[in-house]
């Protein structure tokens, strides 16, 4: 019990921390390996929770292609980021009040809520005992047989975003020789010319 | 001292309000602003699986993983739509992005 502890205070103040950093940090490649740091942590927070799926998912999605996107934008486009950073002390002070604001509320609703005890006749999937069922079967059971609508949308909302990406960054360039398919397999006979060569001499 | 559902839901706020304070911070670099975006996603999804953990009820990880694949999405839409940008206009500043206001 200690070591889930010492865990769970090690991965909440280092996820943070980066994500501190994130948001205040000057150069935008940095902001972008703190997000994978602050991800990382999530995941490990997600593991003390008993989400494993979830916890792989985090780090595969998140560290393997979301973050490298960025890092892959960040990097790949020429922009003066000094110029971007001004204003960044002006608006400092109205960024802290909202944030105040909303950690003032969170908190108010965080010590006056409470969870209704008879809300344990109401659940809709019971998570089964860990020891019985692993958290990725029982995840699989519930989502491939009551969930699969969702699961099936989602896979179709992965769709039309890698399309979306494709055709919003795909730029057809002039001048480039390209093979024409369509061309070569039209092509007849009559382009085809059969010369008789003597032996002994060229064409 | 045992972990309960208080510590993870204050985690998952304190992200939260990092997140929004990002926004307001870096209210000229889109990049910045997409990536606060992702952190309050984020703080959401350790909202929705403290709970499911606590309650013991695994659809909580049912939402996440819905969250996830938008968040995945909406990132890579945008990112696109931020190269496509900065292509024809040769900036990402967000004052610049005005030619359709009215």
């Amino acid at each position: 019990m200690i070591v889930q502890t010492i865990a769970f205070y090690l991965f909440a103040v280092v996820a943070v921390l980066s994500a501190t950093l994130v948001v205040a940090n000057r150069n935008p490649v940095y902001s972008v390996l703190f997000l994978i740091l602050t991800f990382f942590n999530a995941a490990g927070l997600f593991v003390l929770l008993g989400a494993e799926l979830l916890a792989m998912m985090l780090v595969v999605v998140y560290v393997g292609a979301v973050a490298v996107l960025f890092l892959f934008v960040v990097m790949m486009l020429d922009i003066n980021f000094v110029e971007l950073r001004q204003g960044f002390v002006r608006y400092l002070p109205i960024g802290l009040l909202v944030g105040l604001v909303l950690v003032a509320e969170l908190v108010l609703v965080l010590g006056s809520g409470a969870i209704v005890p008879q809300l344990g006749q109401h659940i809709a999937s019971p998570t089964p005992p860990l020891d019985q069922v692993g958290n990725v079967q029982a995840l699989g059971e519930i989502l491939y047989t009551k969930y699969f609508y969702l699961f099936q949308a989602a896979g179709f909302v992965l769709l039309v975003a890698m399309i979306g990406a494709i055709v919003l960054t795909h730029r057809e360039r002039e001048g480039v020789k390209r093979q024409k398919i369509a061309a070569q397999v039209a092509r007849g006979r009559e382009s085809v010319e059969v010369v008789k060569v003597p032996t002994g001499s060229g064409v | 001292m045992e972990i309960g559902l208080g510590h993870y839901l204050t985690v998952a706020a304190i992200l939260f309000t990092l997140g929004v304070f990002g926004i307001f911070l870096n209210r000229k670099n889109v990049i910045i602003i997409l990536m606060a975006v992702e952190l309050l996603l984020l703080s959401v999804n350790i909202n929705l699986v403290a709970f499911s953990h606590f309650l013991g009820d695994l659809v909580g990880q049912v939402f996440t993983f819905i969250i996830l694949t938008v968040a995945a999405a909406e990132a890579a839409i945008g990112l696109a739509i931020l190269v496509v940008y900065f292509r024809n206009r040769g900036s990402i500043a967000v004052e610049d992005i005005n030619v359709m206001k009215g």
